[in-house]
């Protein structure tokens, strides 16, 4: 907002007084153009909000939203097993005050929000048959969970790699979680088939980020690498994926990738979108991995080589570390794109949180006609998420000072 | 990374990075061989027992699915070559709008985005942050479920002026049609647009060379209309006529037509790259230095002087690369038209695929097409690029 192209008032006036009425003059009615403006963008404004308003309010029909939010959450998944997925939330839940208690910062707003959030959900003015006194105990307990977690991240001596290694924990557990065992009574086998909703959205943009992670650093260094044949394949790897639509991956993976496996193995189909997702994350992370590695200072490797380190220790242990401190920001934007990049999934036939809203409009003849709602309900939880997290990313490129570099 | 050069024979072979390097090098080549291999062996098996083939004889053979909204003229006994042309004609139509209307909405929006009016500001960042932040298939979804098939009736068509006419079978309106005598005027109407842009861009390099008035901006203006004036009186005063559409029994007759798949996908692509373009187009114009602008401003040009002199040339060499990410993205995304059922060339490739049940080949096809297309504009965009970039540093 800094750069303003119109011209301001060279005339050397005593300055008005600060208030306002003046700030209105300013940036309202500074000039004819601008006051016309300033009507157009009003009567903007206003019949946007209106008919906004008295459609949300009014004439929309919000059942196919409110009838059924746990399909919403978690799809078909088993209604006597939900207790996995609450775990599996209250161990990110718990993490988050852990990482609250320990470095404070972003992660407390983060943290508090949670509670605000869990908190009001559990005290909820509505009667619903989804919202009994377990789950509102149970949404009231996530506020309990970050406390306690913010007591443990205060435990002096807690290392931070102990920290990082238990965020990495959660999605794995998560996984074991959701899945459970052939055979094992109390944590039985729940098909993939059955998942859905913002809980395969998540748990394919999580996966995604962090499969593709060393995938990318591998793709990065070989394509920074003197080596012909390693940078030729990393390089065919890389363009070939970033020139092609995210779509004919997953088809690749979903339909053609059967046809080079051996004719017995049948892979699951979350685990081939899985996959679809973090191949074509990887290029995109190893293009921004090197740009890390292209920020750190030639003169870092110099000095290691000088002090006696061979490649891999001047790699390991000097310009990864660097360069993966420089492209956090990116990878949290990466990770903001592949969370709405995963709603084409849909598209192949999983039921992420777009397809459990597509497959409750074809449930009901009624709902076809109330499909404006449930797709407004959905980008507006897209909507808040990934605004929430580009928020997010932008304190972290804040506190890590990339930025002024 | 770098040889040592140092005492040669007093380290292990093991710890020699020649020969680690060729050691590396072989190990990996070995490594991606194999897998293809194997995958191959794969494959072969799969194709011998599902009787599969690798060839592209059946490109000849006729397609036999229907494609609606083709491009150019098709029917299903047309062959899949003609398909896949169509397909990709359909995907290049919409890219190529789209980036135009993408372009200019976005640039629309980045003005509005860095007013002085601080309320059009705001309306600006809140189509901004509106658009970057839902994922593009639910925005299709929107734009294609929620209001497109939402539109009346053909019978209770919604008007607008123009007229365009606002229906569940799509967007009806009127289109200028060449009459018989406008292909004289259709020519020189061409001719006068080339020679308009040569004329200024000869007549602006020779202002810039010798120093002298040349008039380029007028010359080429007066080129144009007087190769467009003479082709309307050419074509006897009636180059064309406006085609409007009518509602004759269940449907409209005359007019454009544009499908609901079509307007919907390219209305919602549009839209989504705009929120992305206005925050390059910003970002370019806020790194130009407050001080170039006050200098210009100094020296005594105008307001819009500044602009076009000052501000674009230099905020262009910021804007134009990440802009053309956005163009690839673009066309990457028309790939979504399956979605909806606009048939581009992925959903042509996918009907391929079940139909002739060749899904390996066509699905080459498709990625390579896919492939090209993206290396080609960012080849052509890059070149543009590096003209208008500072030159000798």
């Amino acid at each position: 907002m800094e750069t303003k192209l119109d011209s301001q008032s060279t005339v050397l006036l005593p300055p008005d007084p600060p208030g306002p009425m003046k700030w209105i003059r300013d940036n309202l009615f500074g000039s004819v153009s601008n006051t016309i403006l300033t009507i157009i963008s009003l009567t903007l404004f206003y019949f946007m909000i209106t008919s906004a308003a008295s459609w949300v309010l009014f004439s929309a029909d919000w059942r196919p939203v409110t009838e059924s939010p746990l399909l919403y959450a978690i799809g078909q998944y088993p209604r006597d097993q939900m207790w996995r997925v609450g775990l599996a939330l209250s161990l990110a839940v718990l993490m988050f005050g852990v990482s609250w208690g320990k470095w404070n910062g972003m992660l407390r707003s983060i943290s508090i929000g949670l509670m605000v959030v869990f908190g009001a959900a559990a005290l909820l003015p509505v009667s619903h048959p989804q919202f009994d006194l377990s789950m509102r105990l149970y949404l009231g307990g996530n506020v309990l969970i970050v406390f306690a977690g913010f007591f443990i991240g205060r435990i002096k001596g807690l290392k931070t790699l102990v920290i990082t290694m238990a965020w990495l924990m959660v999605p794995i557990l998560a996984v074991i979680l959701f899945s459970g065992f052939e055979g094992l009574d109390w944590l039985e086998r729940v098909a993939t088939t059955s998942w859905g909703g913002l809980m395969v959205t998540f748990l394919l943009a999580v996966g995604g980020i962090l499969l593709s992670f060393p995938l990318g650093v591998l793709l990065a260094l070989g394509r920074r690498s003197k080596l012909p044949v390693v940078k030729g394949f990393s390089v065919i790897w890389i363009e070939t994926i970033r020139g092609v639509p995210l779509i004919t991956i997953l088809f690749m993976f979903s339909i053609i990738l059967a046809l080079f496996l051996p004719q017995e193995s049948r892979l699951d189909r979350l685990l081939r979108a899985l996959m679809a997702v973090v191949v074509f994350s990887s290029a995109y992370t190893a293009e921004n991995v090197r740009g890390g590695l292209q920020s750190v200072p030639e003169g870092q490797i110099e000095a290691a080589k000088a002090l006696g380190m061979n490649s891999f220790r001047t790699m390991g242990l000097i310009v990864l570390p660097q360069a993966i401190r420089a492209v956090i920001p990116a990878i949290v934007g990466q990770f903001i794109s592949l969370f709405k990049d995963t709603t084409l999934v849909v598209i192949i036939g999983i039921n992420d949180f777009l397809g459990i809203g597509k497959s409750i409009i074809n449930s009901q003849p009624a709902f076809v006609q109330l499909q404006t709602e449930v797709y407004i309900f959905i980008a507006a939880v897209y909507w808040i998420f990934s605004y929430l997290m580009s928020i997010a990313s932008r304190r972290v490129e804040e506190t890590l000072g990339v930025g002024d570099r | 990374m770098e040889n040592s050069k140092q005492s040669p024979h007093s380290i292990p072979f093991y710890r020699d990075e020649r020969i680690i390097n060729i050691f590396t090098q072989v190990v990996s080549s070995l490594l991606v061989i194999g897998l293809v291999i194997w995958l191959a062996i794969n494959f072969k098996e799969a194709a011998d027992a599902r009787g599969l083939a690798l060839s592209y004889d059946f490109l000849s053979n006729p397609a036999g699915f229907p494609i609606s909204d083709p491009a150019i003229e098709y029917s299903p006994d047309m062959s899949f070559t003609r398909a896949f042309t169509v397909g990709l004609l359909n995907t290049l139509r919409v890219a190529g709008i789209g980036i135009v209307t993408a372009t200019i909405l976005g640039t629309l929006v980045a003005l509005a985005r860095l007013s002085s009016n601080w309320l059009l500001s705001r309306l600006a960042l809140v189509y901004i942050e509106f658009h970057r932040n839902i994922p593009l298939l639910v925005l299709l979804f929107l734009w294609y479920f929620a209001i497109f098939q939402k539109l009346p009736v053909v019978g209770e068509a919604i008007r607008l002026p123009g007229p365009v006419f606002l229906t569940r079978r799509g967007i009806y309106m009127a289109w200028p049609r060449l009459t018989e005598s406008g292909g004289i005027f259709r020519i020189l109407f061409l001719v006068g647009l080339v020679l308009a842009v040569f004329a200024f861009y000869f007549l602006r390099r020779r202002r810039e060379l010798t120093g002298k008035s040349t008039y380029y901006f007028l010359v080429s203006i007066l080129v144009f209309v007087a190769f467009t004036a003479a082709g309307w009186f050419l074509s006897g005063g009636r180059p064309f006529v406006l085609d409007v559409p009518e509602l004759s029994g269940f449907n409209f007759q005359g007019g454009k037509r544009l499908t609901p798949e079509f307007a919907g996908l390219f209305i919602g692509l549009s839209m989504y790259t705009a929120g992305f373009i206005a925050e390059v187009v910003r970002a370019g114009i806020q790194a130009v230095d407050r001080g170039q602008i006050e200098a210009a401003r100094a020296v005594g040009l105008s307001q819009f002087q500044v602009l076009t002199l000052v501000v674009m040339p230099q905020a262009l060499r910021i804007i134009v690369p990440p802009m053309i990410s956005q163009y690839l993205n673009l066309t990457k995304n028309s790939s979504l038209a399956l979605a909806i059922g606009y048939q581009d060339l992925f959903s042509v490739g996918k009907i391929a695929i079940n139909q002739a049940g060749r899904a390996v080949p066509v699905f080459f096809l498709v990625m390579v097409v896919y492939l090209t297309l993206s290396l080609l504009t960012s080849f052509i965009l890059n070149f543009y690029n590096n003209r208008i970039q500072f030159k000798a540093r």
